[in-house]
């Protein structure tokens, strides 16, 4: 695998965790259950969407081969795409939204504080700005997590059974490849390793103060490297997708 | 052809299409302009990864600069420096608090109001400090939703980033 390859493949995969999980949280849209929290979830749909644009924009640069961000949104099958299983599991209840939401947007401070150091100017410069909008993100799960764990008995069961079903797709953002092999070397990419602790402390202190329990690391799921995901990200591509297979090069 | 700068000024006059009252100058989105053999490029940068006024606001360059004598006018997105509240004038703050849209507060003292913790902002209606945070997203990316205790209207902020 050359550089130029694997630089593709991890901005391909920085891109496809925001598109699909930006999706996902859009997907709230007029189902809020307060209007300010409908509102709030789609401006972070707003802000993954914006990442993946430019992420996807970069990835197509890097590719070389004439693509855009739209080809590579919305004319790659399931196969293709490089997003982690955790983005595509579907909403559930709204503090199952919010439980995937606080591990994702712990994990996505790690990630992006550490990638704003990348030798990369582009990651580095994209990085920057999804820290800044990370941080309210993480605030938001973070107040909702305290708020359904410390709150009644229901929304107190409710959302550790969210955290002890959903915590078997965690261990699979740590995974790596020969991409981040080459690119650690190349002081592009971050070790993953490295944010481990800091992610499960933020994860730690917020389930505590919640009254929540930490669930354990047992089977951990596993595929999406290799482009072998849930049967969702299908279903998600179908939708998100169909204007264009249906229509292609659909413009308004 | 005009020059870089009379191309800049051309452009600092437009205004946001979200918060007409300021220009994409004044909000510190336009960031320079380049000629290159003949032909012009723009640079501007998002408040917002998702600002969905992005598109609007090059529309508005081209269209500004159509039949001007400047070429052929490309607009460029740059990322880098990371566009921040801080690069707002206070000029442009003040007509941000005329319109009813609380100003952000400089980055450093912020932080407080990120938590959700500190009642430093003021209410653009009637100057209290005595106001709460409804919800940390508002109408736009860019915004909070807060309310004033004292004169019970609710405002926006625009948050610190």
């Amino acid at each position: 695998m050359t550089k130029q390859e694997a630089l593709f493949s991890y901005t391909l995969r920085l891109g496809d965790n925001a598109l699909i999980l930006g999706h996902r949280l859009s997907e709230w849209s007029s189902k809020g259950p307060l209007l300010e929290e409908d509102i709030a979830m789609t401006n972070m749909a707003l802000d993954l969407i914006g990442r993946a644009d430019a992420m996807l924009k970069y990835a197509a640069q890097v590719e070389g081969k004439g693509r855009t961000e739209d080809d590579l949104a919305y004319k790659r099958g399931e196969r293709q795409f490089l997003c982690n299983l955790i983005v595509q599991l579907p909403n559930g209840d709204f503090g199952y939204t919010i439980a995937r939401q606080l591990i994702m947007s712990a994990f996505d401070l790690c990630l992006y504080e550490e990638l704003v150091k990348s030798k990369d100017e582009t990651i580095a410069a994209i990085s920057a700005k999804a820290v800044k909008e990370v941080k309210y993100h993480l605030k938001f799960a973070t107040d909702w997590t305290l708020r359904l764990g410390d709150g009644t008995e229901e929304s107190h069961q409710r959302i550790q059974k969210s955290f002890n079903d959903i915590w078997m797709y965690t261990g699979e953002l740590f995974e790596m490849n020969e991409v981040d092999a080459i690119l650690i070397k190349e002081g592009i990419a971050v070790d993953l390793n490295s944010l481990k602790a800091r992610w499960k402390k933020i994860m730690t202190e917020v389930l505590l103060e919640a009254t929540l329990t930490v669930p354990a690391d047992a089977y951990m799921q596993t595929g999406s490297r290799k482009g072998v995901h849930t049967e969702n990200l299908g279903y998600i591509l179908a939708e998100m997708q169909y204007l264009q297979r249906a229509y292609p090069d659909a413009k308004w | 052809m005009l020059n870089e700068q009379q191309i800049y000024d051309i452009l600092s006059e437009i205004p946001d299409p979200e918060i007409p009252v300021i220009t994409i100058k004044d909000l510190g989105i336009l960031q320079r302009v380049e000629i290159k053999d003949g032909n012009c490029e723009v640079y501007i940068t998002p408040t917002y990864s998702g600002c969905p006024a992005m598109k609007l606001i090059e529309d508005q360059i081209q269209e500004a600069l159509k039949e001007k004598n400047v070429g052929k006018v490309s607009v460029k997105l740059v990322y880098s420096p990371t566009w921040t509240t801080d690069w707002i004038t206070d000029e442009a703050k003040e007509k941000l608090r005329k319109y009813g849209i609380a100003p952000p507060l400089h980055s450093t003292v912020d932080k407080g109001v990120l938590i959700g913790k500190a009642k430093v902002l003021k209410c653009p209606q009637c100057g209290s400090q005595n106001t709460e945070m409804i919800s940390q997203f508002g109408s736009t990316a860019c915004k909070a939703l807060y309310k004033c205790l004292d004169c019970k209207e609710p405002f926006d902020y625009f948050k610190c980033i």
